[in-house]
């Protein structure tokens, strides 16, 4: 376990991250000239950048495909439950943002009937549900934790959101943003997390609250969240805008 | 033969397994040099792979890279499988692979005796490795898919121990993969002649 939370700081300190990129416009210029000696008429790194992204669609589009809507993602025992749960944001723990629950509403916006912002004592009182799931991160590790809270598609169909629409968006405290496909949103086993291992959400794990889409990998779980929006226009996410496939789908 | 006559021309290779041989050499170099740039992410094990053999940059950009070269490694190795099944290409050229021949074949190869006289038929080690190389991409494909997709695609993932067990089971037969290749590499270099057959399909033997 000790691992993990090494890898992710390891990895996720902004500087590596821009170092990393720097190395990847190098590296796909050396992979131009592979193309080019393939015979493939890709010979500059733009056209290799914009062909990937189109497969990243593509694969968006195959995941949309392949999502079950009543498959369960596995479940497990409480004994199974990763302890520590791995830290895990684009910053340092030490960054974690400090949200005070008295002054904390949660905000709607785009296409949902009733936009009042809600307090966290009107959240609790929602019919509540627990998991046990694995978190898988696209970094590769995997950790499993007990998440407590409301199923998406209640407090979705509670505001009157439009559940035709293609997006659900979230703006967060720590000015992270993510996106997921409206069939996700309704899944049996997406939540508003408030809690985790039986505990209100602690800071480090998105205090006041976290979405919880076990169908997804970890980045594609928000915390901190301060905005939901019901949207077709696609509103992309911190990580997507860099690269990570949008879809995301375990 | 009478001196001076050259050997006559024979066909080994089909273009078909040509053309999917050089596909898959560039989509298992793809997959593979990216697959190691995610691995580095979060190592399995207590080694990372050196930043210089690695595709993309950054874990981002070796995940654009792997999930898009996997669309070639499926199109073009369910080609040549279907060809192989379906044109008697594997019964002809992988079969039978006897057990004894193959571990002889290796002891005279590591003694530099394996004789290439003929190369329109593999011998036995060639059998055993290029069936080996088609098996250790299967299982990379399969355990791919279940890591990719461990809750859609659960069952399958469940086959290999979970998704945690999948990982393993995808290195392993990368590892596998990635050394069938280095012997693959060093067998054209000792025997250079096979090498341009694999573009041309055709090569001078003595029958």
């Amino acid at each position: 376990m000790k691992r993990m939370g090494q890898s992710f700081v390891e990895y996720r300190s902004r500087e590596i991250e821009s170092i990393e990129r720097r190395l990847f416009l190098r590296q796909s210029l050396s992979l131009g000239a592979l193309s080019l000696l393939s015979g493939c008429s890709i010979t500059d790194q733009e056209s290799v950048a914009s062909t990937l992204a189109a497969m990243s669609g593509w694969n968006d589009r195959v995941q949309g495909w392949l999502f079950d809507p009543a498959r369960l993602a596995p479940e497990y025992p409480e004994s199974a439950i990763t302890w520590p749960f791995p830290f895990n944001a684009y910053y340092g723990e030490d960054e974690v943002p400090a949200i005070d629950a008295t002054d904390y509403r949660l905000e709607l916006a785009g296409r949902i009937r009733d936009r009042k912002p809600w307090t966290l004592p009107e959240l609790y009182a929602l019919p509540q549900v627990s998991q046990v799931t694995r978190h898988i991160c696209v970094e590769g590790w995997s950790a499993i934790g007990k998440w407590s809270g409301t199923p998406f598609r209640v407090f979705l169909e509670r505001v009157g959101a439009d559940t035709t629409a293609r997006y659900v968006g979230f703006k967060c405290e720590d000015d992270y943003y993510s996106s997921i496909d409206m069939a996700t949103a309704l899944h049996p086993q997406t939540l508003l997390a408030f809690r985790y291992a039986d505990r209100i959400l602690p800071a480090k794990y998105g205090f006041p609250m976290k979405l919880r889409v076990p169908t997804k990998l970890g980045f594609k779980n928000p915390k901190h969240i301060r905005a939901i929006f019901v949207t077709n226009q696609y509103p992309g996410g911190y990580w997507e805008d860099q690269g990570y496939n949008w879809f995301s789908g375990s | 033969m009478e001196a001076g006559q050259q050997a006559p021309w024979v066909r080994i290779h089909p273009a078909v397994v040509r053309v999917t041989h050089w596909l898959n050499a560039l989509a298992i170099l793809i997959m593979a040099t990216s697959g190691w740039r995610i691995y580095n992410a979060s190592p399995l094990f207590s080694f990372r792979f050196p930043s210089d053999l690695t595709l993309g940059g950054w874990l981002g950009g070796a995940l654009q890279w792997h999930f898009a070269a996997m669309w070639l490694l499926a199109a073009n190795g369910l080609t040549y499988l279907a060809y192989g099944i379906l044109f008697g290409h594997f019964r002809r050229k992988l079969w039978p692979i006897a057990p004894g021949a193959v571990i002889a074949d290796i002891l005279a190869a590591l003694r530099g005796r394996l004789a290439h006289r003929d190369l329109s038929v593999y011998n036995a080690a060639q059998r055993a490795a290029y069936a080996a190389v088609i098996l250790t991409i299967i299982v990379l494909v399969l355990s791919g898919l279940a890591v990719w997709k461990p809750v859609q695609l659960q069952g399958l993932a469940a086959l290999m121990g979970g998704y945690e067990g999948a990982r393993v089971v995808h290195f392993v037969a990368m590892a596998l993969t990635v050394f069938i290749v280095i012997v693959h590499v060093v067998m054209v270099a000792l025997v250079p002649k096979t090498f341009p057959s694999m573009f041309t399909g055709r090569i001078r033997s003595p029958r």
